[in-house]
């Protein structure tokens, strides 16, 4: 038993670490969705064209193709996490209007502006794929398991986690966190409280629009730019929002762990279900336990 | 309006819409048959999203559910016209009660994620499962239908178009029937208070799960009526543009009002295929500008809005 499962860990081990770091990745990206979910109520289907927005940026900073020195990855990061906020701001500031309109009409809403943002990086970056090296310096590999494996997908498991760590602190700990929690319960009473609710939202949008744009450039050298990448990320923050439990931080967290491995360890090992995994994963979920994991609120709320 | 009035128009529309092979050139037909087909589609959108308050993003599965059904039908068993139809018809209803049992127990904006979500499933189903539906290059050479069975295929596009008519009125009614009949009342019930439905007593599962399999079934028959036409089918048919088309059809016609949906689908189909491709291909573009200036513009559609009243002069104010 124990030698079946050592032997599973060197076969699959390194899979596993590249599911971790795609999970990290969701993580990053999933989180705005789900708070500005749990804020708001809004289902915001523009966070994947905002994820390509930041995605574009490392494209447009890259250049000729050659590789970026650290510093200007990092730069790169930066920019698109201003860039994400500034649009994040935007998009909460179009949205309010219709507000009080029931969640059909933000969809649609979100869902405009995301085709209008995604053609516009179509006609601006064309339809090929354009691949993202990694920075130099991180752009050799390490030997994990008797297998060489590229550093740079470490660099983001560690750089990811950090953030992860970061915004369970603030979410959890802080001040600031405490009010967004408690609007995700009830905004009412934070609103009846004295608490300026408009700019608890905005500030909300736009920190999980910088994660997202942010997921881009770090993403980026994993999952390249391509028009049509927006709905695949979006797709997937959905699932694991939808696993999570809504507005939960720690519940995206698990859920992007889970279908990072899902992602890989199920692609690896059964490439035949490999799309539907995913999916099942989410319909188990929902059937066994709809508000999600680690979801407080009713699903039917 | 009038109740007279509106069955007048109505009895003339249908009359024009007859018309038309009779008229215009075989294209013009062509391209109406594809609008009747989306215009369908909308119409079983809008039984959800207007009168049963059920908001679905990924409407286009039932619909890509009917229309590889139905091509598989045509292209293995008989081509006789009803045949691939009911097929489709059965298969969409299925696939809707079947994932619907998972999707109706939500609702808001959990209701919209999950459609999303399964539609994507069944997109990707679609891409992969080469063996049933030819993968990415889908599935072409789907024989002209026939009008009797063994018989001769249909090679006028204009008796197509009847047919594609024909089966749109159908579905029509039976979407107007199902919003005026008890079951449309207390779907209204629903999407208006379903605690208020559930207190007095009503089912508000199988209420929802019923309406998800009607609107599923005739959204099927109008992946038919798209086969029928395009006598091809590929993934992109139930991708992601196929369900957004049919919700901007129906917010731009005006949700609970069918005969707006069905202007709607004329309109986005118009703008999308028409405008895009003579602006260089920028069809997302514009379908993207179009969905936020309905939302912003036209809240309640054209069928909603009192055009009337907007354009009466505002009364004088008293002058104090």
């Amino acid at each position: 038993m124990t030698a079946l499962t050592a032997n599973f860990i060197t076969d699959n081990g390194v899979t596993m670490i590249d599911g971790l770091a795609t999970g990290v990745l969701l993580f990053v990206i999933a989180l705005g969705l789900s708070l500005v979910f749990g804020v708001m109520d809004v289902l915001n289907l523009a966070h994947g064209a905002i994820y390509l927005l930041g995605a574009y940026v490392a494209v447009a900073l890259l250049g000729g193709g050659t590789k970026m020195t650290l510093l200007a990855f990092g730069g790169a990061v930066l920019l698109a996490a201003i860039i994400g906020g500034f649009s994040g701001w935007g998009l909460s500031a179009m949205v309010r209007p219709v507000a009080h309109r029931g969640h059909l009409d933000q969809a649609l809403l979100t869902l405009g502006i995301a085709l209008v943002v995604s053609d516009l990086v179509a006609m601006k970056f064309g339809n090929d794929v354009r691949s993202i090296p990694a920075p130099a310096g991180l752009d050799g590999s390490a030997t994990i398991f008797g297998q060489s494996y590229p550093v740079y997908r470490l660099v983001v498991i560690v750089v990811g986690g950090l953030l992860a760590v970061g915004a369970l602190y603030v979410i959890e700990r802080t001040r600031v966190g405490s009010l967004v929690r408690a609007s995700v319960v009830d905004p009412q009473m934070v609103s009846a409280l004295g608490v300026d609710t408009k700019r608890l939202v905005t500030g909300v949008f736009a920190a999980g629009a910088a994660l997202a744009a942010a997921g881009g450039v770090i993403g980026g050298p994993i999952l390249s730019a391509y028009p049509g990448l927006d709905n695949r990320v979006l797709l997937l923050g959905l699932v694991v929002v939808v696993i999570g439990g809504l507005g939960s931080v720690s519940g995206a967290l698990v859920g992007a762990l889970v279908i990072g491995q899902i992602e890989t360890l199920g692609v690896s090992l059964l490439p035949d279900h490999a799309s539907f995994l995913v999916f099942g994963a989410m319909g188990l979920v929902l059937l066994l336990r709809p508000q999600g994991l680690l979801g407080k609120k009713e699903a039917t709320a | 309006m009038k109740p007279k009035l509106s069955s007048a128009l109505a009895v003339l529309s249908v009359l024009l819409l007859v018309a038309v092979p009779l008229v215009f050139p075989a294209d013009i037909a062509n391209t109406l048959s594809r609008v009747l087909a989306l215009a369908l589609l909308a119409v079983s959108l809008d039984l959800l999203v207007g009168v049963s308050g059920m908001p679905s993003l990924g409407h286009a599965a039932p619909f890509g559910v009917g229309a590889y059904a139905a091509a598989l039908v045509a292209r293995d068993t008989t081509s006789f016209a009803p045949v691939p139809l009911l097929v489709a018809v059965v298969a969409g209803g299925l696939f809707a009660l079947l994932t619907g049992v998972l999707m109706v127990r939500t609702k808001g904006t959990y209701f919209l994620m999950l459609t999303l979500a399964i539609a994507e499933l069944a997109h990707v189903l679609a891409q992969r499962w080469e063996g049933l539906t030819g993968g990415t290059n889908g599935l072409y050479g789907i024989p002209s239908l026939t009008l009797a069975p063994g018989g001769e295929p249909v090679t006028l596009a204009g008796v197509r178009y009847w047919w594609i008519l024909l089966i749109f009125l159908i579905g029509f009614a039976i979407v107007w029937w199902t919003s005026r009949s008890m079951l449309g009342r207390s779907l209204r019930g629903l999407r208006d208070n379903e605690e208020r439905m559930a207190s007095i007593g009503y089912s508000t599962f199988w209420l929802k799960l019923a309406v998800y399999g009607i609107a599923g079934g005739v959204a099927g028959a109008a992946g038919s009526l798209w086969v029928a036409q395009n006598r091809f089918v590929s993934p992109e048919d139930l991708a992601f543009e196929v369900s957004a088309m049919a919700l901007l059809a129906v917010v731009v016609g005006g949700r609970g009002r069918l005969w707006g949906a069905v202007l709607g689908a004329a309109l986005v189909t118009i703008v999308r295929d028409d405008i895009g491709a003579s602006l260089g291909g920028r069809g997302p573009l514009l379908l993207g500008l179009v969905f936020i200036a309905a939302v912003y513009l036209l809240p309640h559609g054209f069928a909603g809005t009192n055009w009337r009243q907007l354009f009466t002069r505002r009364p004088q104010e008293d002058k104090a």
